[in-house]
């Protein structure tokens, strides 16, 4: 099978033979057909299966997905598109890679469960192992440069984690002198709770567990006393935005701003502003808006198909050319405007109407 | 027929304002039932069928390779007409109509999906979702009402043209991709004078159109044909049989849906200011269904529920059958007829009237049905 696959795909790799089999196939594509034996081997539309799953903790577990050829591999920190189909409905959600770089078959993605939450709810408990997944490549900033740092500090809570365990694994025994700073309610809801201490054991690290259900939160003021050193270090930084802005704001008082990396998972909404008609000009469909809907789920209540990925400003998967009016940030109230020809994009997801306008789905 | 308005006795007359709105909120009901339920399940039998056919059109091409041998032909011929009328019915028309949109699947949306006939999808969903299904059975809007090339109604003005119309019926049937891609066009219309034609717009559509033609005649009269070597010649005539299979069944089928005795037309204004529950019950009397086993529904795409497609048209295919005995129930309860017949007696009904309107209404009925032969007109 896997041969015919690879003749299949060569073949096709060659015009006139591909311009004949676009015809033999027309109005479908030969892979189309190709997809009903194999749809991993899809060049356009990548794709992953389940190939195993398991828990971490009571509300959280590891989903391992086998990816397709055309997977271009990861940098240990970055964040992959993910869509399920969960009651029938494709579901795209952003999750950070934690499995380490060397694997370019496989890779992991942990998942906590949020209350409510379709996709995690969906992907902790009810995903089967051989369910076909959507992906994007891997993708973010959240890196390490190159030229690894000599010391290095790590501020997470939750499920902030991810990203800095796939940066643990990935380089393991090559960093320097490494801090951790972790908060979860209770030391079983440590995600990776065995392994980050089991490193913390053997010095690959130093390890400062903050179990939030009995203990206070972490800020600024904490972090003097926890880290003394940390004006030294640089900062990769991961978890709720309450943490994240007291860390920015630390950073920022003591004039290190540029130290302090931060990947934010979720949008503060600052519901304000007028809400107004959009328009979706490809589908022609024109839904009236309040301040507080995104155009993405406007457009997704009216039945208009919306890209969408992480639903919280970070992934860009969602991404759209404002054709026309304007849109507000609903995390800052940032206004942004476009007309036609300005080639604007906006993120619809954290984007709300500011009186009227257009955007090209 | 004619018009509900022209007539002396309505089907309606019973039903006052609030029992329409009523009768709307009941249908309503009915139709949020089937959205909070949709799901997994329905997503699997689409995705099935679609995987279906799909093989089956290529095993069906691969068997049509060696179509010299005559049993190959057959079953080649066979397979290739059954997976034609399932891409156009059970899934082109329905995909086309949104009715999957709610997977958010780009592979299987309205706004994606391009499907094996000649009339490009575009083009298709603004003729047919737009006008025909918001215009359902109104005299000089609804264009699906004789495709502008028939009269199939008594309020519709006859002409000399109509006399024909028994033939031009007969060739639509065997030409039906191209006559609805021409009829998409409004190609009679627009040609007829030259600013019309010249309009850059429909020259676009027309290039678009012909493109498409061109592709599809490419595959299956070239393309294959080649592929199959020795047996080019019989691939030819057997891709010629699998689309001429496939027009004639979908157009028998589609007169089934707004032509048979017992449905209803309704006059030029009275659809200003219409309400919810008076466009529900317009629906309900336009439209009639065509009794059937499950092969058959497949087959039809599920148009053999019309009533209930048109009622709610972007529903999932899959739930037609299983809401038809609700939808009857609130037909019964209201007093009206839910017009429905097995395939044989639609088409020849609707035949019949194709055959009797080819003649102004004044003249000496001779071929006008026998009382007996048209049940499904007697109201209840």
């Amino acid at each position: 099978m896997t041969v015919t696959m690879i003749v299949m795909t060569s073949l096709l790799a060659s015009r006139p033979i591909r311009k004949v089999a676009h015809l033999i196939a027309t109005p479908l594509v030969p892979q189309d057909f190709i997809d009903l034996i194999n749809p991993l081997s899809s060049e356009r539309d990548l794709r992953g299966r389940i190939e195993a799953m398991h828990p971490e903790t009571p509300d959280a577990a590891t989903v391992r997905i086998r990816v397709a050829r055309t997977w271009r591999g990861h940098v240990a920190g970055q964040h992959v598109r993910l869509g399920v189909d969960v009651d029938g409905v494709r579901q795209w959600r952003t999750y950070s890679i934690t499995s380490p770089t060397d694997d370019a078959k496989t890779i992991t993605i942990t998942v906590k469960t949020v209350p409510g939450g379709v996709v995690s709810n969906y992907l902790a408990h009810q995903a089967k192992v051989g369910t076909l997944v959507h992906l994007d490549q891997a993708a973010g900033e959240f890196t390490l440069p190159s030229r690894i740092p000599d010391k290095v500090l790590f501020v997470t809570a939750g499920s902030g984690i991810t990203p800095v365990m796939g940066m643990l694994r990935t380089y393991a025994g090559r960093l320097g002198d490494v801090v951790l700073v972790h908060s979860a309610p209770t030391g079983d809801d440590v995600v990776f709770g065995a392994e980050i201490r089991a490193l913390a054991q053997t010095g690959e690290l130093r390890l400062i567990e903050r179990h939030t259900g009995s203990q206070s939160r972490v800020t600024g003021e904490l972090l003097d006393e926890l880290v003394p050193d940390w004006a030294e270090r640089q900062a990769w930084a991961c978890g709720p935005a309450q943490l994240l802005d007291h860390l920015e704001s630390h950073y920022a008082d003591r004039g290190v701003g540029d130290q302090l990396n931060t990947e934010r998972f979720t949008a503060p909404i600052v519901p304000t502003g007028e809400g107004g008609p959009v328009t979706f000009t490809r589908t022609g469909v024109e839904v009236e808006t309040d301040s507080t809907t995104t155009l993405l789920a406007a457009g997704e209540q009216a039945g208009v198909l919306m890209p969408s990925g992480c639903r919280m400003g970070v992934c860009f998967g969602c991404v759209v050319p404002l054709r026309n009016g304007a849109v507000r940030d609903i995390r800052n109230g940032h206004i942004t405007t476009g007309a036609p020809g300005d080639g604007v994009l906006v993120q619809t997801c954290i984007s709300a109407v500011t009186g009227t306008c257009e955007i090209d789905v | 027929m004619t018009t509900l308005q022209n007539k002396s006795t309505t089907p309606i007359a019973h039903l006052n304002a609030e029992n329409i709105e009523n009768l709307g909120r009941e249908l309503d009901a009915i139709r949020q039932q089937v959205l909070d339920t949709r799901g997994e399940r329905d997503a699997r039998y689409i995705r099935a069928v679609i995987k279906s056919q799909r093989s089956l059109e290529a095993g069906s091409r691969l068997v049509l390779l060696f179509s010299l041998f005559p049993p190959a032909w057959l079953i080649g011929t066979a397979g290739l007409s059954v997976a034609k009328i399932l891409e156009n019915m059970e899934i082109g028309h329905n995909v086309l109509h949104g009715q999957w949109d709610w997977m958010r699947d780009p592979k299987i949306h309205s706004t994606t999906w391009e499907w094996d006939n000649a009339s490009p999808a575009e083009q298709w969903k603004h003729a047919h979702n737009e006008e025909h299904h918001t215009y359902t059975n109104v005299i000089g809007k609804d264009g699906d009402l004789g495709y502008g090339i028939m009269r199939v109604d008594e309020d519709q003005p006859w002409h000399p043209f109509h006399v024909g119309q028994p033939m031009w019926n007969g060739i639509n049937a065997v030409l039906f991709q191209y006559g609805i891609a021409a009829y998409d066009l409004k190609l009679v219309k627009n040609l007829r004078n030259a600013e019309r034609r010249n309009n850059p717009a429909f020259r676009a559509r027309v290039k678009a159109t012909l493109r498409k033609i061109g592709r599809q005649a490419t595959r299956d009269y070239v393309v294959h044909p080649m592929l199959s070597g020795p047996s080019a010649l019989t691939t030819v005539t057997a891709n010629v049989t699998a689309n001429v299979v496939r027009n004639l069944w979908t157009h028998s089928v589609i007169m089934c849906g707004h032509f048979p005795e017992g449905v209803e037309t309704f006059a030029y204004n009275s659809i200003d200011g219409e309400t919810r529950g008076q466009w529900y019950l317009r629906q309900m009397l336009g439209s009639a269904n065509i009794s059937g086993s499950q092969i058959m529904h497949l087959m039809t795409g599920n148009l053999s529920f019309q009533i209930e497609h048109h009622l709610f048209p972007d529903l999932p295919s899959n739930r037609y059958k299983e809401i038809a005995p609700q939808v009857k129930e609130v037909f019964d309860r209201y007093g009206l007829t839910y017009t429905s017949g097995p395939l044989i007696r639609q088409v020849a009904s609707a035949w019949r009237k194709v055959i009797r309107l080819s003649l102004p209404n004044d003249f000496p009925r001779l071929l006008q049905p026998q009382k007996s032969l048209q049940p499904a007109a007697v109201p209840a």
